[in-house]
């Protein structure tokens, strides 16, 4: 709560909330909790965590989410982009991917929110990024898990490869450890925005530093 | 009488709205009962989902022949907006007809993805008390994929490959393509100038 009011008065663009061991937990993210940041916050909210049918990301959306996120749960169903795009309509529908190079190219993870039981899907990434498009998904989250955590940028190559065959917005995901590799993902990459974490949590770059530095590159950002 | 009704046209989503309205110490309901939003002293149309789904909940429940009767200020927000207007290309939908002008589809292009998801800032056409305050380098949030290009009823577009109609205005009927319930600090002043607005 603290850190969502905290991004909100720092002038973040979207606040993207992941609760990463609901899926291989086999549990949801906890609504009444989605109700009290949403109480709060005056900018974009997307909710990701085990959400695996209409009914549970209508109470999500219900509890005032924007968009729901689906990762683990898309790869279980892939139907399941259709139902929710059908009903809430496709700019609800951000389907994430984690993604990583493997001998067979780059391949898209499972249950990655917890190590013991993360699994390779058996999908490859660029025809699991065709086909949620075909079926209705609204934007994608490449979270790229080879430079997830570490801090050494995002991966421009694996973005840039995905933004070709990527017509909805592209979220890129993994990497950020300094403001030139935000100014590169979207000079270089052509992402649409980036994601990060640990870099704001820690305090380590400052949403309005990291703003300012964007608009002198000459990328146009909310200030 | 209640300050605001935020018409429940079915989709998910009013948590946000309601919200937004109670952090400008307004007293919003969510209704979609015509007698309740027939008194209300402001009315809000909101709107997520697909345009058929929508106007079909709306003429079920009354709601659609209720509001051309309205003479209190009535906002549509996003698909809320497109309603207002004639047809729309989503799924070949008549619509309320109180404002000239169809819904197209945007199609996406290089640098251009669809749907059109962000921030962008707005060029105003005319004055209008809604916008009162609000500077022309002020960034909104937009999510769609439908859209009104320039129409006559435009008070501010949107540059999207085309200029869109960004913020609408026909009598008492307003409309905006983006969210203020999501647009920060810009957003809580166009609602707070809403919560302004009287018959």
């Amino acid at each position: 709560m603290a850190l969502a009011s905290r991004y909100r008065d720092e002038g973040a663009d979207e606040l993207v909330f992941y609760d990463i061991t609901a899926s291989p937990e086999g549990r949801s993210v906890d609504r009444s909790w989605v109700r009290r940041v949403a109480r709060v916050l005056d900018i974009p909210f997307c909710v990701a965590g085990g959400i695996r049918s209409v009914a549970d990301a209508e109470e999500v959306l219900n509890a005032g989410a924007e968009k729901v996120s689906i990762n683990s749960p898309a790869l279980a169903d892939p139907a399941l982009i259709e139902a929710l795009s059908g009903r809430f309509g496709s700019q609800c529908v951000v389907v994430g991917i984690d993604s990583r190079l493997t001998d067979d190219g780059y391949r898209a993870f499972q249950f990655t929110g917890d190590p013991a039981r993360t699994r390779e899907s058996g999908r490859d990434v660029l025809a699991w990024v065709r086909e949620v498009q075909e079926r209705g998904a609204g934007e994608i989250v490449l979270n790229c898990m080879g430079s997830d955590g570490v801090r050494r940028g995002y991966d421009i190559e694996q973005l840039r490869a995905v933004r070709e065959i990527c017509d909805v917005p592209l979220i890129a995901s993994g990497g950020a450890g300094a403001i030139e590799h935000f100014t590169a993902v979207f000079d270089q990459a052509g992402a649409d925005a980036a994601l990060a974490a640990s870099v704001f949590h820690t305090g380590a770059i400052a949403i309005p530093h990291l703003k300012r530095a964007l608009r002198a590159a000459g990328i146009e950002v909310r200030p | 009488m209640t300050e605001a009704v935020i018409i429940d046209s079915g989709g998910a989503n009013l948590a946000s709205l309601q919200f937004a309205l109670e952090r400008l110490g307004a007293r919003a309901i969510v209704t979609c009962d015509p007698r309740t939003i027939a008194a209300a002293a402001r009315v809000v149309l909101p709107g997520v989902g697909s345009a058929l789904d929508a106007m079909a909940r709306l003429r079920r429940s009354g709601v659609a022949a209720l509001l051309p009767t309205l003479r209190q200020p009535v906002l549509g927000i996003c698909l809320g907006m497109q309603l207002l207007f004639e047809s729309s290309a989503e799924g070949a939908t008549q619509c309320l007809g109180l404002l000239p002008g169809t819904v197209q589809r945007l199609t996406a292009a290089r640098g251009r993805p669809v749907p059109h998801m962000g921030w962008n800032s707005l060029t105003r056409l005319r004055p209008d008390p809604l916008l009162a305050g609000i500077e022309p380098g002020e960034y909104f949030y937009f999510v769609h994929g439908y859209a009104v290009p320039a129409c006559e009823a435009a008070i501010a577009q949107v540059e999207y490959g085309q200029p869109l109609s960004a913020v609408v205005r026909r009598g008492n009927f307003w409309g905006t393509q983006f969210h203020p319930e999501r647009s920060a600090a810009a957003g809580a002043r166009l609602l707070g100038n809403f919560l302004q607005l009287c018959s």
